[in-house]
C-alpha cells in the first residue's frame, strides 16, 4: 500500500503531465525516497495507482540506474568511473574503497552501511577523482579524504 | 548584465559558489529581456530573427542554429497544441561539467532564456530536464522556478502580456541515453529512454506527439544577453564564425583543471596553457579530445587552431561540449580508450545492435589487449566494429560518438595498440 504521503508528492508531479503514466519515473524515485528501494510489492502498488501493468512498470524501473530494485545500504557511494577521472586516479579510489567496506561493486556491506556503485560522469571533472554519497558530491578524493567523508555516514 | 560585459553567462555568479537568487539576479539586470520582449511590441518572428541573426550555435555539442531549429516550429492557428519547450540539463558527456555551473550559480538566467525561447515558439508548457545526480542544482532550480511564478514572471498572463508559460522541473532516473534528445523526451514521457527514428523531428512531432524544441542549457542561458544587447553585440564577442563567449574546460593531468568563459573560437592552446596552465610538472601533452569523449583525438600540430564549431573539423574533430580531456605521456592511450568504449558498451540503450552488439565485443577486444591478452587481428576487428558504428546504422549519436574516440587513437598511438599485442602487456604499467 502507499502511504498517504507518497500518494500526495505522485500526486503532486502528476499534474505537470498531460498523461497519467508520464509521472511513473517521479512516482518510482518519490517511493524509493521513503523506503529506500522499489521492491516488487512496491512496483504492484504504484503500477496500481497509475493504471499501467506491473510490467511495463518493470520495464520502465529497470532501464534508470538511479532506480534500484534490489535492497541498498542506507548510504549509497556511486563512484565516478568515467575518463577524467580514470586519468587522475579512479583506480586508487576504486581500490581504497572495495578494501575498505570489504566488498565489491554491486554490493551492500554487510551491516547494510553503504552499497557501491558505479557512476557515469558526475560532472565535475576539473575537481576529479569524484563520488556521491547519498546526494552528496565529493571532489578531489585520496584515500584519506574518503576516510573522512565516509565516517559521517552513520 | 550590463553590456560591456565580456563573460556574460559567468560574469555576474558570485565568487563563493552561492547562487544568484532572485532580487541578485534583478540587481544585476536580470528579467529584461522577457519585459523587451513581452511588453515591448516584439513579435516571436523577431526573436527568432534576432537570434539567427546573432549567429547563436546549440552548445549541447551538435553546434545546429538555434534560431533555425526554432523556425523549424509550425505556428498559428491549425498547429497542434500545445507546443514544449525542454531544457537539456541532462549533462553526462564524459569530461563535460559546463552546465552544472550555470545550472547552480545562475538557474534564473536559464529560465529567462526559456521564457524568451518559449515566446518564440509560442511554447505553451516547458520542462527543465535535469540528470538525477545534480542535486545541488536541482534544490537551486526549484528555488528559482518558484521565485518566478512569485514575481509572475510565469504562469499565467506573464507581465499582462497575454502570453502564459508552465515551467516545470523533472529530475531523471538517470542514463547517459537521456540526453539524446528524443530519448529524452521518451524518459519525460515516463518510458524507457529508446532513442526514436528521426524523421518525424521533435519540432514537429516531439514530446507527447506535439512539436517540441529541446536546447541545451548553455544554449538557451545565452539568450536573455542575445535580447538585451543584440545580435551585432553577441557575434562581437567572438573570434570565430558563430556568435558568443562559450564555456571552455580542461580536464586531466594539467596544472589548473577548470572552466572559463572566454571568446568563441579562442585556440586550443590558449585554453590549454594560459588558462590550464599547461601539463603538470614532469608530464609532456600527447593529445586532447576537444569537447567529451565523444568526440575524435586532435594532437600537437593543431593546437593552434581555434576551438569552434567550423574548425574543428578541419582537424578531423569536432568541439563538442567544448570541455576537453588532456592524455599526457605518462597515461596509456589504450586504457583510455577502453575506459571510454566501456562506457559507451554500458550506456547504450539495448536497441540497435550495432550499438548493443558491437561496443560491448569492442570493449571485450580492448580489455584483453590491456590486459596482455591481445591477438594480432584485433586492430582490424576493432576498426570493422568501428565502421559498423556509422552514422545512419543507428537510431542516434551514441555509437558513432564511440567510433570517434576509437578511430582516431588507432590512428594516432597505432604503435601503442601493436605493443600491447606483440609484447602481451600494457607497456605502461
Amino acid at each position: 500500500m502507499l502511504t498517504a504521503e507518497e500518494i500526495n508528492e505522485i500526486e503532486a508531479e502528476a499534474v505537470h503531465y498531460p498523461k497519467r503514466e508520464a509521472v511513473s519515473i517521479d512516482a518510482l524515485k518519490i517511493v524509493q525516497r521513503h523506503r529506500g528501494w522499489v521492491s516488487d510489492e512496491s512496483l504492484r502498488d504504484i503500477a496500481g495507482h497509475l493504471g499501467m501493468s506491473p510490467t511495463d512498470l518493470d520495464s520502465v524501473a529497470t532501464f534508470y540506474n538511479l532506480i534500484f530494485r534490489r535492497p541498498v545500504g542506507r548510504h549509497v557511494i556511486m563512484v565516478c568511473d568515467s575518463v577524467s577521472c580514470w586519468i587522475v586516479g579512479h583506480d586508487r579510489v576504486k581500490k581504497h574503497l572495495t578494501e575498505r567496506l570489504g566488498i565489491e561493486f554491486g554490493q551492500t556491506t554487510s551491516d547494510d552501511r553503504f552499497t557501491l556503485l558505479p557512476i557515469v560522469c558526475l560532472g565535475c571533472c576539473d575537481r576529479a577523482p569524484a563520488m556521491m554519497v547519498g546526494g552528496d558530491l565529493h571532489t578531489d578524493l585520496d584515500p584519506q579524504k574518503i576516510d573522512i567523508q565516509l565516517e559521517k555516514y552513520k | 548584465m550590463t553590456a560591456t560585459t565580456e563573460k556574460p553567462l559567468t560574469g555576474n555568479m558570485r565568487p563563493d559558489g552561492s547562487g544568484l537568487d532572485m532580487p541578485a539576479y534583478e540587481q544585476a539586470g536580470g528579467y529584461q529581456a522577457i519585459r523587451k520582449v513581452l511588453t515591448g511590441g516584439v513579435t516571436p518572428q523577431w526573436v527568432i530573427d534576432e537570434v539567427k541573426s546573432a549567429d547563436l550555435r546549440g552548445r549541447g555539442g551538435a553546434g545546429f542554429p538555434t534560431g533555425l531549429k526554432w523556425s523549424f516550429v509550425p505556428r498559428g492557428q491549425s498547429t497542434p497544441n500545445p507546443t514544449y519547450l525542454v531544457a537539456n540539463a541532462d549533462e553526462m558527456e564524459p569530461g563535460t561539467f559546463k552546465d552544472r555551473l550555470l545550472l547552480e550559480r545562475n538557474p534564473h538566467q536559464l529560465i529567462e532564456g526559456m521564457i524568451v525561447a518559449g515566446f518564440a515558439i509560442e511554447a505553451d508548457v516547458a520542462y527543465i530536464f535535469l540528470r538525477g545526480e545534480y542535486t545541488l542544482a536541482a534544490e537551486r532550480i526549484s528555488r528559482a522556478i518558484a521565485e518566478a511564478y512569485e514575481r509572475h514572471y510565469l504562469g499565467k498572463n506573464i507581465l499582462g502580456s497575454g502570453y502564459s508559460l508552465e515551467l516545470h522541473l523533472h529530475l531523471s532516473g538517470g542514463r547517459y541515453i537521456c540526453g539524446d534528445e528524443t530519448a529524452l523526451l521518451n524518459a519525460l514521457e515516463g518510458k524507457r529512454a529508446n532513442p526514436r527514428a528521426k524523421p518525424p523531428f521533435p519540432v514537429v512531432a516531439g514530446l507527447f506527439g506535439k512539436p517540441t524544441v529541446v536546447n541545451n542549457v548553455e544554449t538557451l542561458s545565452c539568450v536573455p544577453h542575445i535580447i538585451n544587447h543584440g545580435a551585432t553585440w553577441f557575434r562581437g564577442l567572438s573570434r570565430a564564425k558563430s556568435g558568443g563567449t562559450k564555456l571552455y574546460g580542461v580536464s586531466g593531468k594539467v596544472k589548473r583543471p577548470g572552466l572559463w568563459e572566454l571568446p568563441m573560437g579562442t585556440t586550443v592552446r590558449e585554453i590549454l596553457e594560459e588558462h590550464a596552465g599547461g601539463m603538470r610538472d614532469g608530464l609532456k601533452f600527447r593529445a586532447l579530445l576537444p569537447g567529451g569523449s565523444s568526440t575524435p583525438f586532435i594532437v600537437e600540430e593543431h593546437l593552434d587552431m581555434p576551438m569552434d564549431f567550423q574548425e574543428m573539423p578541419k582537424a578531423g574533430s569536432r568541439m563538442g561540449t567544448g570541455t576537453m580531456i588532456v592524455l599526457d605521456d605518462k597515461t596509456c592511450p589504450v586504457g583510455m580508450t577502453w575506459n571510454m568504449i566501456r562506457f559507451f558498451a554500458r550506456e547504450s540503450c539495448g536497441f540497435c545492435t550495432p550499438c548493443w552488439s558491437g561496443l560491448g565485443w569492442a570493449e571485450r577486444i580492448l580489455q584483453s589487449m590491456e590486459e596482455g591478452r591481445g591477438k594480432p587481428d584485433d586492430l582490424e576487428k576493432l576498426a570493422f566494429q568501428a565502421k559498423m558504428w556509422s552514422p545512419g546504422n543507428t537510431f542516434c549519436a551514441l555509437a558513432p560518438g564511440a567510433a570517434d574516440p576509437l578511430e582516431s587513437a588507432m590512428k594516432y598511438f597505432r604503435a601503442d595498440f601493436e605493443r600491447h599485442i606483440s609484447e602481451h602487456r600494457c607497456p605502461g604499467r
